[in-house]
């Protein structure tokens, strides 16, 4: 048996027979296995608990994150309002970089949940065949004789043994996909640290390494985007522009002032 | 013939099942070689779905071991390249 499920299968097998190994007194073998078997139902709890605490974790930087991106979004509007773009276009950079990291934190909650209900699963799977062994175990003991009892605990055990390298395999998964996840989280964690989703307010005038590296992060069209759009909602407030802004009706030039829509965030800086 | 999909629940398949399931196998497998990762799921899926479809999943209170042990469903285009091998589902 090769292929695709040649590996699994040998895998599996290999942790049962480790799982067996033991299999002298048959007495004996049958409430060792039991005992290994409730303390290995013991660590599928804990390793279910484990990607509870990783999902909280990550669902604490999510909301933080959330509420940097309303206010980021926030100071942005103030800034177009007062003409300042370049603080709002470092606004809208850590808001772009903040937006990205939370799409990414989204999908790893979501990978989680699934991760933690599947485990819930098969911890419950496993437990009625633990007990089912365990019935099956004191009927071994009571009917059959040395010999025997031999081959149906070797059966019992293997079937339960099967069940429980599985969901082995499932924790490992799971922790497999928890330490990417942390990778990621201590990554957010960092830009945090670093000041990168602060109060823009806070910052002195000139660039610092924190808006040189943001301006690597974000993506500069959408941050353009964005910073267009805003002016246009607010009523292009820019103070170094033509004229006419301060009519307070943008609309009513429309026309005119599209020829050189690139201009006012300019003159700014001139 | 007892199939398990691993992550999920085991299964009492037909004998008859056999080359059907291989076939299923082999369609991975090709898609696998082939490096076509945007068929991968579908026909992954397939494979699990006639398991599904076709066996009766063994009760929890039995204790019996599988013939044939499947990758779980979330398993990655990316992961299969590594447990493939290229051989039959089922010995001959």
């Amino acid at each position: 048996m090769a292929g695709l499920t040649g590996r699994m299968s040998t895998v599996v097998k290999a942790k049962v027979s480790k799982l067996l190994d033991r299999a002298e007194d048959p007495a004996e073998t049958l409430d060792y296995s039991y005992q290994k078997q409730v303390e290995q139902l013991q660590n599928v709890k804990k390793g279910i608990a484990d990607v509870v605490t990783a999902k909280k974790r990550l669902q604490m930087q999510e909301s933080s994150l959330q509420q940097s991106v309303v206010k980021l979004d926030t100071q942005a509007r103030q800034a177009v309002a007062a003409g300042n773009e370049d603080l709002a276009r470092t606004a809208l950079e850590r808001k772009n970089v903040a937006q990205t990291e939370l799409q990414g934190l989204d999908t790893q909650v979501s990978e989680l949940e699934d991760q933690q209900q599947k485990l819930s699963d098969s911890e419950q799977k496993l437990r009625a065949k633990i007990e089912a062994f365990r019935t099956k175990k004191e009927v071994i003991k009571a009917q059959y004789s040395a010999a025997e009892a031999q081959v149906r605990i070797s059966e019992a055990a293997t079937g339960v043994g099967e069940q429980m390298a599985d969901v082995g395999l499932a924790m490992q998964r799971a922790v497999d996909k928890t330490e990417n996840m942390k990778a990621r989280a201590d990554a957010v964690s960092e830009l945090e640290a670093a000041g990168t989703f602060d109060d823009i307010t806070a910052l002195g005038g000139g660039e610092d390494d924190i808006d040189r590296q943001l301006k690597q992060l974000s993506s500069q069209p959408a941050v353009d985007d964005e910073l267009a759009k805003m002016k246009s909602e607010l009523g292009a407030g820019d103070a170094g522009g033509a004229a006419q802004i301060s009519a307070g009706a943008p609309d009513a030039q429309a026309g005119e002032a599209s020829g050189q829509a690139g201009e006012p965030g300019q003159s700014g800086q001139a | 013939m007892i199939v398990r999909i691993s992550g999920e629940d085991q299964y009492r398949l037909d004998d008859d099942d056999a080359a059907r399931l291989n076939e299923l196998e082999a369609a991975v497998v090709s898609v696998v070689d082939g490096g076509r990762k945007d068929e991968f799921a579908a026909a992954f899926d397939t494979l699990l779905a006639y398991v599904r479809d076709h066996g009766v999943p063994v009760g929890d209170d039995e204790l019996e071991s599988s013939d044939v042990i499947l990758p779980p469903s979330d398993l990655t285009f990316e992961e299969a390249g590594r447990e493939f091998t290229g051989e039959g589902l089922i010995p001959d």
